[in-house]
């Protein structure tokens, strides 16, 4: 009935894994009590469950990734503090089965449940405002992949509680992931919790290529789009391209573990290599998927607060779009010591140091933004700042493991784990902070405070070299990852220093905690009523902050490419107008949370063996998806009157702001 | 695939050099002094090599390092520098709110970037093959073969020449090649010496080879640099590197011992156990690595086998994952 499932299923004996349930649960009765009390529940339900508005959806994503940064980290405090404690005999707090479920789950979730939805999150939330869209073009697509990636995100979290999570690294390499010496059902927890988020981001990828290619406003060619909505039309691309192939090489992983087949075992002609193989075809663009709207993150947040236009925009869109095509050259760098030939090896290296090329330019496009600025120092410019001088490190050590003659030595070493922490610490989560800082405002209609936010910088600056420059150290010592305890005393100080650097990070994620909270009590006091708080460059801070619903009362025609800047020079950037159209809207559903829903439940029968479940919930999705294409009530129309009247009430205050808002509608009708 | 070169190419101790201009290197060598001299305080294996291949790497390491450092410092220096000298409060520095594009800085831009990738390929490239690990290194003496398996979690090693095997313990002598071929009995590892050089997968149905020469005396750390499950942190061995004496001696104790490694023995061995110790087998039954690579445990002596010595692919696959090996695939058994 209950398939491998028991009441011996979850790990009582396990005093940590034990105390930290029932600090969820008290903290899951807390806020469901407190929901209930504060009669919430509607308003979650109507307000966001049920949205397909982007900017919530995005919010909702972002929201999930801070969660879900302080489940990853905890892993990854947990590993430093083992590591920093077994040497030289002692076996630390952590046992093998222990420790190695957790710096697999570090890793799983830190990309797919941490950068991932902190990336697409920020595409939902910018990318229609800066192409000057009402919305993606597939709303109700893009709720079904919201709730998609939350269902893997609630099965990965169950597997910490109910049975167990994989113990075969982030990427599961067989034949270890393979049932013979993986026979429990953690690979299957990974397996599905994959799956699901990996459908909703390719449904995800679909919507915004389709979004950014057909729903520009007027006048905006590609060579007039905003930088980062050109990552993004490169991230999707890549997006789409790329996790196809996880699909596939996760689906023929499942095969093996449920069918009884031999794609990856050691016997009856499998050949684990392939699996390799497979997993970085996608898993090299997926660094990309997550580097690259980095990259125009910082553009964007460069270029505004050196109150100039970004250097070299032409090359930094080439320079993204071969960043792009080569990631998919590069993948075998990642096991150049599988025994390849010489010949194969130099391809793959050399193709790898060829990225480093348009990386290069990008880094000397934000270096000449910056020349002959006028730099004000907010929290977003010391992330990006931050970021440049630890990104060219990174960049280094990179192409120095692209050289397969010096990988003989440093591959998967602690080399390897401080050069990519490098790039994903010092790239992507220094992206993603800059970028909350940045756009928080035209989230919410008010600023985060600069002091915490500039301790919050500081702690992840100081934290990180503290953290990673032993492991570059370690890893010529010839410490390998992964070690759950090691026998050479001279390693441990070296590991003491890293758990240090690693407390230091704890503090800076506590002061961007400290940061939001202050933050939202204060929110009167750093109200945004401009809608544009940094003097941007961009559409997206030609709306007021938050956005309304419909973005844009009327779509604003481009001409140039940093638009809005150009409208306050002209002083149009505020125009007012006579007459508003209807603006056709999209109806809430509650079709994606349903799904989503019964998503979980599919893979929870699943990975349990819990067959009558997988077939509910498989056919009730089914059946949802059924009756959503037979619902012809998804959209609407916002009368123009109403929409007028959102727009006097912002734009009657804000011409006492400013002297650019445009005349009395009565003046413009004559014009 | 590729025909092997009939001789190698020589291995002379640390002089040789990727770049056929000398000075070049060893300005760069000059250059990424200080921080040489600051690695090698800190007693880093990897950067204090005893044998060729790993000199060879850890050159080319410094010299990477430093032909990069030739863009990446000036880049940090002038991070820091712009950011400062044109902050918001700093008046008197130009500022030229619609400057954004200059051909000549671009085509730099552009241009620095590729010359030294440029450089980086010519020495990746001529450092791949030179030190490509499947590449037998020439020198007078006859090379001494190892045969490597990786265990859950320990490594046996079998010296089919001399008819002996070990676990967690391998010897050999200074100044003599030698020749690694390398299995794996369960899931995937990699054999590292960091002392001595590269280190390459142990796959199960696969061989790959590996070509190592110790130029010092010394009991070098030996481990499994890939993850393999829970008894991987002990999956360590000590690789002794010895005179040709010193070498007889090892072997002599491994022979003075009773134990056989014959196929019960192998199938007890091959049950997961962790941290253990060193053992000897004074006998090894014929052909077990090949049986061990071709998952072929029935107990028949390898040569028994019609399939034995047929090289399906001509010649033995360079390429690890080229052979799959299933129950009658003896695709790698012909070297």
């Amino acid at each position: 009935m209950f398939g491998k499932l028991s009441l011996s299923s979850i790990p009582f004996d396990q005093p940590i894994v034990m105390v930290t349930l029932l600090m969820v649960a008290i903290g899951g009765a807390a806020l469901f009590g407190g929901i209930t009390y504060f009669r919430k529940w509607g308003y979650l339900w109507n307000e966001w469950f049920t949205t397909v508005d982007h900017k919530k959806i995005g919010i909702m994503y972002v929201i999930l990734a801070l969660v879900m940064l302080l489940r990853g980290f905890a892993d990854a405090i947990m590993m430093r503090g083992q590591q920093a404690l077994a040497a030289a005999g002692d076996q630390g707090y952590l046992p093998p089965h222990h420790f190695d479920q957790i710096f697999s789950a570090h890793g799983t979730i830190m990309i797919f449940f941490m950068a991932m939805p902190f990336i697409v999150g920020l595409m939902n939330l910018i990318v229609p405002l800066q192409i000057g869209a009402r919305d993606v073009a597939y709303p109700f697509l893009n709720s079904l992949s919201f709730w998609l990636t939350a269902s893997g995100v609630v099965l990965i979290m169950l597997s910490l509680f109910i049975g167990e999570f994989s113990t075969a690294g982030w990427l599961a390499y067989p034949p270890l992931s393979e049932l013979q010496f993986s026979p429990g059902v953690g690979v299957d927890y990974y397996i599905w919790a994959l799956q699901l988020s990996g459908l909703g981001t390719t449904l995800s990828g679909i919507n915004f290529i389709v979004t950014i290619l057909r729903m520009r406003t007027p006048g905006m060619t590609l060579m007039k789009m905003p930088v980062f909505s050109w990552t993004a039309l490169v991230t999707n691309v890549l997006i789409v391209a790329a996790f196809p192939i996880l699909t596939v090489t996760l689906a023929l992983l499942g095969a093996d573990r449920y069918l009884g087949m031999h794609f990856f075992t050691n016997d009856l002609g499998g050949n684990a290599m392939m699996y390799v193989n497979l997993i970085w075809i996608w898993g090299h663009p997926e660094v990309y998927i997550l580097m690259v709207p980095c990259f125009g993150v910082f553009s964007e947040i460069i270029s505004t607060f050196s109150g100039k236009p970004l250097f070299g925009y032409k090359s930094m869109v080439w320079a993204t779009v071969a960043i792009g095509v080569l990631s998919f050259l590069v993948w075998l760098h990642h096991f150049f010591t599988m025994g390849s030939g010489a010949n194969v090896n130099a391809f793959f290296g050399i193709a790898t140091m060829v990225i480093s090329i348009p990386t290069g330019v990008k880094v000397f496009n934000w270096l000449f933004t910056m020349y002959r600025g006028r730099i004000r120092f907010t929290v977003p410019v010391l992330w990006t700042i931050g970021f440049m001088v630890t990104f060219v490190i990174g960049g280094m050590t990179g192409v120095l493991l692209a050289v397969p003659g010096a990988d003989f030595v440093l591959h998967n070493s602690l080399f390897l784990i401080a050069h990519f922490h490098n790039m994903i610490i010092g790239g992507v989560v220094f992206g993603c902070l800059a970028a909350l800082n940045f756009w928080f405002p035209k989230a919410f209609g008010f600023k985060l405070e600069e002091r915490w936010g500039k301790w919050s910088f500081w702690c992840w600056l100081v934290g990180f070299y503290v953290a990673f420059f032993p492991l570059y150290a370690l890893g010529f010592m010839g410490a390998t990852r992964r070690m759950q305890h090691y026998d050479n005393p001279a390693w441990q100080p070296y590991f003491v220093v890293a758990f240090i650097g690693a407390a230091i990070i704890m503090a800076g994620i506590g002061f961007t905690v400290l940061q939001i909270a202050v933050s939202i009590r204060n929110r009167a006091a750093n109200r945004d009523l401009t809608g544009d708080p940094w003097g941007g460059r961009t559409l997206e801070w030609a709306t007021s902050s938050p956005a309304p619903f419909y973005n844009f009362a009327v779509l604003p025609e481009v001409s140039e490419l940093d638009q809005f800047w150009a409208d306050k020079e002209h002083k149009r950037a505020y125009p007012r107008h006579a007459h508003y159209a209807d603006i056709h809207m999209p109806r809430n559903t509650g079709v994606g949370v349903v799904m989503g829903g019964l998503a979980t439940v599919l893979g929870f029968g699943l990975i349990w063996h819990i067959w009558w479940l997988a077939i509910l919930g498989l056919a009730g999705m089914i059946g949802a998806f059924i009756a959503r294409s037979y619902d012809r009530d998804v959209d609407y129309y916002v009368p123009g009157a109403e929409v007028e009247k959102i727009e006097r009430e912002r734009l009657v205050p804000l011409s006492k702001l400013i002297d650019q808002v445009g005349a009395a509608p009565a003046e413009q009708k004559v014009a | 695939m590729r025909a092997p070169h009939p001789h190698g190419i020589p291995f002379k101790p640390s002089k040789e050099s990727f770049v056929s201009k000398r000075s070049v290197v060893s300005a760069l060598r000059w250059s990424c002094a200080g921080l040489a001299v600051f690695l090698a305080g800190c007693n880093m294996e990897v950067l204090s090599p005893k044998g060729d291949v790993g000199m060879h790497e850890k050159n080319l390491i410094l010299i990477a390092l430093g032909l990069m450092s030739v863009v990446v410092i000036p880049v940090i220096v002038l991070t820091l520098w712009f950011a400062w000298r044109y902050r918001a409060s700093n008046t008197k520095a130009t500022y030229a709110p619609k400057w954004s594009h200059s051909t000549k800085i671009e085509a730099a831009m552009w241009g620095i970037p590729c010359v030294i990738i440029a450089i980086l390929g010519v020495i990746t490239w001529r450092s791949t093959h030179q030190l490509d690990p499947y590449k037998p290194l020439v020198s007078d003496v006859k090379p001494v073969t190892i045969e490597a398996v990786a265990m859950d979690w320990k490594w046996l090693f079998i010296y089919p020449d001399y008819g002996v095997a070990s676990v967690n313990q391998i010897a050999f002598p200074v100044d003599t090649p030698v020749n690694f071929k390398i299995t794996s009995a369960t899931v995937m590892n990699a054999f590292f010496i960091p002392q001595l050089g590269s280190q390459i997968y142990a796959m199960a149905g696969m061989q790959t080879k590996l070509h190592l020469i110790a130029r010092e005396a010394g009991s070098y750390d030996g481990l499994s640099s890939n993850y393999s499950g829970a008894g991987f942190s002990d999956m360590r061995f000590k690789a002794i590197a010895t005179t040709e004496q010193g070498f007889q001696d090892w072997l002599a104790k491994a022979k003075a011992g009773a134990a056989t490694l014959d196929l019960p023995t192998y199938q007890a061995l091959e049950q997961p156990s962790e941290k253990v110790p060193v053992s000897y087998y004074a006998t090894v039954a014929p052909g077990l690595f090949e049986d061990i690579l071709h998952k072929d445990m029935d107990g028949k002596p390898a040569g028994d086998k019609p399939m034995e010595g047929m090289p399906m692919h001509g010649e033995p696959a360079h390429d690890g994952v080229a052979v799959a090996a299933s129950h009658n695939d003896h695709a790698q058994a012909a070297e």
